[in-house]
């Protein structure tokens, strides 16, 4: 049976990467080529990198990020923001994405999911979906666009239903209440979205211990995506690797790094 | 020696030509039919549907090229939706024929927990002499080949996977390669495998070099 798979995310603006928390506040936390071949030679499943960018110059320097990301990296990448058009998406493919997440424009137009999977494949498609406690009913989620400034009323769960049903293949569900915070996933996002919807779910937001990782992967969650923890070297994929085989879960292990890990993150500018 | 890449479409022919690149060679992307019957190597990067697969290659007149390299035993590595092009036909696109190279069908991967199947699985493989070795590679995929011994009986070496069900992780006859799993994705497990497919290339290249003549022509 395929193994869960541990999914480090890099956000990136300007050719760097970096780390907020509820999406605001964002610190330098490194170059994202260096992190990639880190990341890979720890162990990580795949590779996720959203342009977090918000300039057409941006996009473009995403691009580029992509691409020699792609040239050092050998575990399949998922690339997301800004995510407008099915030219977006192949944009990104032919500079080395292997899977496309849209986010907002899905939202609005939940045929640019039916485009791209009709003309890429569902594997290469993935809604991702940022999804709060709603203020009046904290047992409901609403999806939340524009870094979680803006909350559109719309129920995460029925959205992630319609969106499977357009053409995603996978959902990409990260928690805007936890994201950054270290209190680990939301469990109750989890189980309802994999009740909900046939395709795998990759967790994200708020993990900071490989236990947050197994409850996830309790709740349903085929995957866990982490950042902070990471990127701050609390730890490394091995070692998470590691504890959820001792907490029962099976993963792939390498046995010895194949390139030199990244020494040391890199300062945090003023 | 350069790698003639199948490139019918866009989706993973840039995570293949890097992962050849990271190994020293250029992936040179054609869709002319002759290149493709004779070029000492070959890569059918197939993603997507299968009708639309099917399509693009016949489109081309690459289809019945591909089929006759692969049964001079060309060396050819197929990729994903590449495998399952070359069987008959397959459920996610009824009344589009396959190549038909390899004698089974293409079927819907019912069992698996969720759907596709993504992810890394182990590769379970008798053989410890073949290019496809025992390890684990990175799936992502919906339809699949069932093992049956009419695969053998054709002369292919079999390895297999199991999610919900054993379903056929690749198989393999002489320089001929044809994964379901991606190797260009499946880290120091793809890179070795993909190495020791371009020895053989390499292997035979050689030979057809030094014999003076291309053979099968």
């Amino acid at each position: 049976m395929s193994m869960t798979r541990i999914i480090p995310c890099l956000d990136v603006r300007d050719g760097r990467v970096v780390k907020g928390i509820k999406f605001q506040g964002l610190r330098d936390a490194g170059d994202p080529v260096e992190r990639a071949a880190a990341y890979e030679s720890q162990g990580a499943d795949e590779l996720c990198l959203l342009d977090v960018s918000a300039t057409p110059e941006g996009r473009g320097s995403a691009l580029e990020t992509v691409a020699k990301v792609r040239a050092v990296l050998g575990i399949p990448l998922t690339v997301g923001g800004g995510v407008r058009t099915l030219q977006d998406a192949e944009r990104l493919l032919c500079a080395g994405a292997d899977k496309v997440a849209v986010n907002t424009a899905a939202l609005a137009r939940p045929g640019l999911l039916t485009e791209i999977r009709d003309q890429l494949g569902a594997q290469c498609t993935i809604v991702a979906i940022d999804a709060a406690r709603t203020a009046a009913d904290p047992s409901r989620f609403e999806v939340v666009v524009r870094g979680g400034r803006d909350r559109t009323g719309k129920d995460a769960i029925e959205w992630a239903k319609e969106a499977v049903e357009a053409g995603a293949g996978e959902i990409l569900a990260t928690s805007w209440d936890r994201d950054g915070t270290g209190e680990g996933y939301d469990l109750a996002l989890l189980e309802a979205l994999s009740q909900a919807a046939p395709v795998p779910i990759i967790a994200s937001g708020g993990a900071k211990t490989p236990e947050h990782m197994a409850a996830a992967l309790r709740a349903g969650a085929s995957a866990v995506l982490a950042a902070s923890i990471f990127h701050d070297a609390e730890t490394t994929v091995a070692a998470v690797k590691s504890d959820l085989v001792r907490l029962g879960f099976d993963m792939r292990l390498v046995s010895a790094p194949m390139l030199p890990s990244v020494s040391e993150n890199s300062p945090l500018p003023s | 020696m350069d790698v003639t890449l199948l490139s019918t479409g866009i989706a993973n022919v840039a995570s293949v030509s890097a992962a050849l690149a990271r190994l020293g060679v250029r992936a040179a992307p054609s869709v002319d039919p002759e290149t493709c019957r004779t070029a000492d190597a070959v890569v059918l990067p197939g993603v997507g549907s299968f009708a639309a697969g099917m399509a693009a290659l016949n489109r081309h007149g690459l289809g019945t090229a591909l089929k006759a390299r692969i049964e001079e035993g060309r060396p050819t590595l197929a990729i994903c939706l590449g495998l399952q092009l070359l069987s008959e036909s397959s459920d996610e696109s009824a009344g589009t024929p396959g190549l038909g190279v390899l004698p089974v069908q293409t079927v819907r991967l019912d069992g698996a927990p969720r759907l596709p199947h993504f992810g890394w699985n182990r590769i379970e493989s008798a053989a410890t002499e073949g290019l496809v070795q025992g390890g684990s590679a990175y799936f992502a995929h919906t339809y699949c080949l069932r093992p049956s011994g009419r695969l053998e009986e054709a002369g292919w070496r079999v390895a297999t996977s199991v999610e919900g069900a054993p379903f056929v992780a690749a198989v393999e006859r002489g320089a001929v390669v044809a994964a379901q799993f991606h190797p260009e994705l499946s880290s120091t497990y793809g890179r070795d495998l993909i190495t020791r497919w371009l020895e053989r290339a390499r292997a035979q290249s050689a030979v057809d070099t030094t014999q003076g003549a291309t053979p099968c022509r």
